[in-house]
């Protein structure tokens, strides 16, 4: 699909998600699994015009773009396999990355190259990372969709040989079962358990493989209901929302480490970047 | 019977037991990393969050309660049970029970309620009505098919129970402070931490005990 997806196809496609998840709604007491499997048709009938694909090609433009300072491009960025090689790099991050001593999932990692090689702000960079409902895709949800893209297929292998990498899956696995808020809520509240749900909504067992490895390869996501790509980091920030926990910084360590210990944990599964969701 | 606590501990521990076998290609190098303690987390998380709206950071501090939940979920044999007993005696002590003695409301205002997933998130407004999002957890009336399965079924609740004195008393106490009787219940404390105000949980109540509620045809 090359063609651009406006506000009034994204409001076709939720459209047709929701009559077939309506339909179905009323159908039996067994809504769970049978609107799972209307979803998994309509990701089907989708699969050949995902329209991440668009918001791809916006990436390669920025990624391919000279800006900032230095007027460079990140053509030459280290994402973990050498300067500019993207394929199957994603699947094996976070990693350590002895430039900057730390353990970076790629979202941190772009950041760091905007900073690095083109000489730009951080604060200018991270500001509004997410785009609102209707706007174009933030410059990291594009970039983010084109660095995935290179690993679609890939088997997941997220390093655990360094002891940085060690430590942050470890504080990973204590913030998932952190409970506070007005809620007592923490991540296990919700992903701990197998055939749980909310509402109709299936709710993954992120403390076992197989789930942690469907979890793991299926973003960043093109969610169909918002009309844009959301990546990892989203998905940890509106988690958090969802607890009643204050607002999650993007890149901060706790998000680090939490998808750390969810990739650990989805060692073998396949990327599936970019996937569809409602 | 209103535990949330859904298997027992055996099976969870075959179920411990078959994660740590199938994730076995990393355990090797995972028993080198230092177990952190719960205070370094604890900065970690302060570092990591900023307020929001209504969602300001010190919601990262924990209370005894969730330290205690926390720390058992990833520790050998869970939470001790004298820990457990204390926890739960303080919880129920400290239930309010409605002043009037009245405890059912408008079950059709407790319905609403049950539906409502609004409040206490950083994009909810400040002092808002926040709901008591029952379904996402759990099956009340069954005209509503898109219910949650976190919690028991609800359905039929007040048929099967009568609505005795201690019942209504037992309910409301679980409703108020879900950890009277099971201290690390996932369920929110919607008394104790003020979700829902005392008009509210009458309502809630009533959705639950009342005959005329469609929970219990």
């Amino acid at each position: 699909m090359r063609h651009t997806v406006n506000a009034a196809t994204r409001r076709v496609f939720a459209i047709l998600l929701g009559t077939a998840a309506s339909a179905l709604f009323t159908m039996n007491a067994f809504a769970q699994k049978t609107t799972e499997q209307g979803i998994q048709e309509y990701r089907d009938m989708l699969a050949d015009g995902n329209p991440a694909e668009l918001i791809e090609l916006r990436g390669e433009d920025l990624w391919t773009k000279p800006q900032g300072p230095k007027n460079a491009s990140l053509e030459q960025c280290d994402v973990g396999m050498g300067p500019g090689k993207l394929e199957g790099a994603v699947a094996q991050m976070p990693r350590f990355f002895s430039d900057a001593g730390k353990v970076m999932d790629i979202e941190t990692r772009l950041v760091h190259c905007m900073v690095t090689l083109q000489g730009r702000d951080v604060a200018e960079i991270t500001k509004k990372p997410f785009s609102s409902d209707g706007e174009k895709p933030s410059e990291l949800e594009s970039l983010v969709a084109y660095v995935y893209a290179a690993s679609r297929g890939a088997t997941i292998k997220v390093p655990q040989s360094h002891p940085e990498e060690r430590a942050a899956r470890a504080r990973g696995e204590k913030i998932f079962f952190y409970r506070a808020g007005p809620y007592d809520f923490s991540c296990a509240s919700c992903h701990a358990t197998d055939d749980q749900r909310i509402r109709l909504q299936g709710l993954p067992n992120l403390t076992k493989p197989e789930p942690a490895q469907a979890a793991f390869g299926a973003w960043p996501a093109y969610r169909v209901s918002q009309g844009a790509v959301r990546s990892m980091q989203w998905r940890m920030y509106d988690c958090f929302r969802q607890q009643r926990f204050p607002e999650l910084k993007y890149g901060s360590q706790a998000s680090i480490d939490l998808i750390t210990y969810l990739g650990v944990k989805a060692e073998g599964g396949t990327m599936q970047a970019t996937s569809l969701k409602r | 019977m209103l535990s949330t606590i859904k298997y027992p501990v055996s099976l969870l521990l075959v179920t411990m037991l078959g994660v740590s076998l199938a994730g076995c290609a990393n355990t090797e190098n995972q028993s080198a990393a230092a177990e952190p303690s719960n205070e370094e987390i604890h900065q970690l998380l302060l570092a990591s969050f900023k307020t929001k709206g209504q969602a300001k950071l010190e919601r990262v501090n924990q209370t005894e309660l969730q330290k205690a939940c926390s720390v058992a979920e990833t520790a050998a044999g869970g939470l001790p049970d004298a820990k457990r007993t204390e926890l739960q005696n303080a919880a129920l002590a400290a239930v309010k029970y409605p002043a009037d003695g009245k405890y059912l409301g408008d079950w059709k205002a407790g319905e609403k309620l049950a539906q409502s997933g609004k409040g206490f998130q950083f994009n909810d407004k400040e002092g808002s009505t926040a709901g008591g999002n029952c379904y996402a957890c759990h099956q009340l009336a069954p005209q509503e098919l898109a219910y949650g399965n976190i919690g028991p079924s609800l359905y039929q609740y007040g048929k099967l129970r009568g609505n005795s004195e201690e019942i209504m008393k037992y309910t409301w106490a679980k409703i108020w402070n879900s950890h009277a009787y099971n201290a690390c219940s996932n369920m929110p404390r919607f008394g104790a931490e003020g979700i829902l105000t005392e008009t509210q949980l009458k309502d809630v109540m009533a959705l639950l005990m009342s005959p005329e509620s469609p929970v219990n045809k």
